[in-house]
C-alpha cells in the first residue's frame, strides 16, 4: 500500500468494549451512511437537483430526530457536537433573558462544558449518590438575575437520574427556563415528558455518529447575539453534513422499538457488575443502585491506581474508562466523583454499548466480572498495597 | 509528650497520599490522632472517603500551599452525606 494511503485496513475490535460513551455506529446506521455518501452528499442549501435531494433527506431525518427529542422539526437544529449544542442552547437562553440577568444555575455534576459556560458561577450541590439537592436548587433559583437553569436527565459517569420533574417545577415557579441535558440518556432511558424549554441530546448515545441535537421549544425566549446565521433556523454558521444526520436518524429508527428491551438487558448486566465490584475488598460502587441509567456504572478501588487498573483490565480483554486523577490524560479527578464526595482513586467507569452495536456485550460483562478480582489484586501487588 | 504523628505526603500524587496515611495508622489504637500533609487535589476527596470506609474521623485545614488532614482513628460520626458506602 502506498505510503500516502490513509485507508484504515481494519478497525479496532468491538469485542471487549465496555466504554461506549462513544461507540461504533449501529450497523444499519453505518450502511445508511455509506448509501448516503452517494445520495445525499450535496449542500442542502443549493437549488440544483442534488442540493434539493439532500434537502429532502435532511428534512426526513430532522423529522425523525425531532421525534426522538419530543420537539417539532422546526424546533430542532443539528450541530457538530453535543458540547457545541449545549453551549449554544445555554447562550441562547442567556442572551434571550439578558435583561433579567446573566446567571445560570447548574448542578455540580453537569458536564464540564456546562460548568465552564459563561454565567455558571457556582453549582448546586448533589448528595453522595449524585442526585440534585432540591433545597439548594430552589435557593439558587430564588436569587435575582437568573437567566437559565440547566440539569441533566441522568449523569453519564455514574448513572444517577435527576429529579427532573421536581426541578422543573421549581424553575417554573421562578419563571426560569430549564435546559435539559439528555446527552447521556437519549435512547437508553425514557426522556421525561415535556421537561425543558430547551433539550439537548447526542446522537452517539443511541448508536448514531456524535452529533449535537438542540431542541428549542416555540415560545421560549431564546436568541443569539450578533448577526443572524443562515443555517439551522439561524443557529448555525453552516448546514450539517447530511449523510451524518441520515445515519443518526437511522440509528434512532433502528433502535426506537427495541430501546426498552435493550435497556432491560443492560440493567441486568450492570447489576451483575455492581455485585461483582462490591465483592472486591475495599471497593465502592457509586451512584444510585436503582434510580439510574440502565447502561452506566462506576466503582472505585481503594489503594489502587486508575491507570494501572485500566491497563490490567485491558490486558485481560476489556476496555473501560476511568474518572481517576491517576490516569495520564487528566491531572484532576472527575469533577462528578468529587462533587459526590466519593472515592476517586482506582476508578472504573463502564458504559455498555447497545446490544445491536456489540453482540458480545453479555460475554464482555461476564469477562469483566471474572477478571476484576485478579486485576485489582495485580494492581495492589504492583503498588505494594496488598497488605493494607 | 510528643505531638501527633505527621505523615508528609506533599508532592505525592493519587493514590500515594492515602496509601501513606493508611500505612502509618496501621495497628494504632482508636483515638490516636495522625496528621497528613498533602497537596494532591485528589486527596481532598479521597482522604475523607478512605476515612469513612475505615470508620475514622477527618478534618481538613488549608496551610501554605498544602492541606493538613487531621485523622482521629475510629471516631467517625454518622455519615452526613446523602448516600452510604459499602465498606469493609
Amino acid at each position: 500500500m502506498a505510503h500516502n494511503d490513509f485507508r484504515p485496513v481494519s478497525g479496532p475490535a468491538v469485542e471487549g468494549l465496555l466504554d461506549a460513551a462513544r461507540g461504533p455506529l449501529h450497523p444499519v446506521a453505518a450502511q445508511t451512511l455509506m448509501a448516503a455518501l452517494d445520495a445525499a452528499w450535496a449542500d442542502p442549501t443549493r437549488r440544483h437537483p442534488p442540493g434539493r435531494r439532500a434537502r429532502a433527506h435532511l428534512d426526513t431525518a430532522r423529522d425523525v430526530l425531532a421525534g426522538a427529542l419530543g420537539v417539532r422539526a422546526d424546533e430542532l437544529s443539528v450541530h457538530a457536537s453535543a458540547e457545541e449544542a449545549l453551549e449554544l442552547g445555554l447562550a441562547g437562553l442567556r442572551h434571550g433573558r439578558r435583561r433579567v440577568g446573566g446567571r445560570v444555575v447548574a448542578s455540580g455534576v453537569e458536564r464540564s462544558v456546562v460548568l465552564l459556560s459563561p454565567g455558571v458561577t457556582d453549582s448546586v450541590p448533589v448528595d453522595r449518590q449524585g442526585a440534585l439537592d432540591l433545597g439548594g436548587w430552589a435557593e439558587a433559583l430564588a436569587e435575582p438575575g437568573v437567566a437559565a437553569a440547566v440539569l441533566q436527565t441522568a449523569n453519564g459517569e455514574v448513572g444517577t437520574r435527576q429529579p427532573v420533574a421536581a426541578a422543573r417545577a421549581v424553575a417554573d415557579e421562578h419563571g426560569v427556563p430549564l435546559l435539559l441535558d439528555a446527552t447521556a440518556s437519549l435512547g437508553r432511558d425514557p426522556l421525561p415528558a415535556d421537561a425543558g424549554a430547551v433539550v439537548v441530546a447526542d446522537a452517539a448515545s443511541f448508536g448514531g455518529p456524535p452529533l449535537g441535537l438542540l431542541g428549542v421549544r416555540t415560545g421560549t425566549r431564546w436568541s443569539l447575539p450578533g448577526p443572524r446565521h443562515e443555517a439551522e433556523h439561524g443557529r448555525a454558521a453552516a448546514a450539517p453534513w447530511v449523510p451524518l444526520v441520515l445515519a443518526a436518524a437511522e440509528a434512532w429508527r433502528q433502535g426506537a422499538d427495541g430501546h426498552e428491551a435493550d435497556a432491560a438487558g443492560a440493567r441486568e448486566l450492570v447489576d451483575r457488575i455492581r455485585t461483582a465490584a462490591a465483592a472486591v475488598p475495599d471497593t465502592v460502587v457509586v451512584g444510585d443502585p436503582n434510580d439510574r441509567l440502565p447502561h452506566v456504572v462506576t466503582f472505585s478501588v481503594l489503594f489502587a491506581d486508575g491507570e494501572v487498573l485500566l491497563d490490567e483490565l485491558a490486558r485481560r480483554g476489556v476496555a473501560v474508562a476511568s474518572g481517576s486523577a491517576c490516569t495520564s490524560s487528566t491531572l484532576r479527578a472527575s469533577h462528578v466523583l468529587a462533587a459526590m464526595g466519593v472515592l476517586t482513586q482506582g476508578n472504573v467507569r463502564v458504559t455498555l454499548p447497545l446490544g445491536a452495536v456489540s453482540p458480545t456485550r453479555e460475554a464482555d460483562v461476564e469477562r469483566l466480572c471474572a477478571v476484576l478480582p485478579e486485576s485489582v489484586a495485580a494492581v495492589r501487588e504492583r503498588l505494594g498495597t496488598a497488605d493494607l | 509528650m510528643s505531638g501527633p504523628e505527621v505523615v508528609d505526603a506533599r508532592g505525592q500524587r493519587c493514590p500515594v497520599p492515602v496509601v501513606m496515611v493508611a500505612r502509618a495508622v496501621r495497628g494504632l489504637p482508636d483515638g490516636t490522632v495522625v496528621l497528613l500533609y498533602a497537596d494532591d487535589p485528589a486527596a481532598a476527596v479521597d482522604v475523607p472517603a478512605w476515612a469513612r470506609m475505615r470508620g475514622h474521623a477527618v478534618t481538613a485545614a488549608p496551610a501554605d500551599g498544602y492541606t493538613v488532614y487531621t485523622v482521629r482513628l475510629g471516631e467517625a460520626e454518622e455519615d452526613a452525606g446523602g448516600g452510604r458506602d459499602r465498606s469493609t
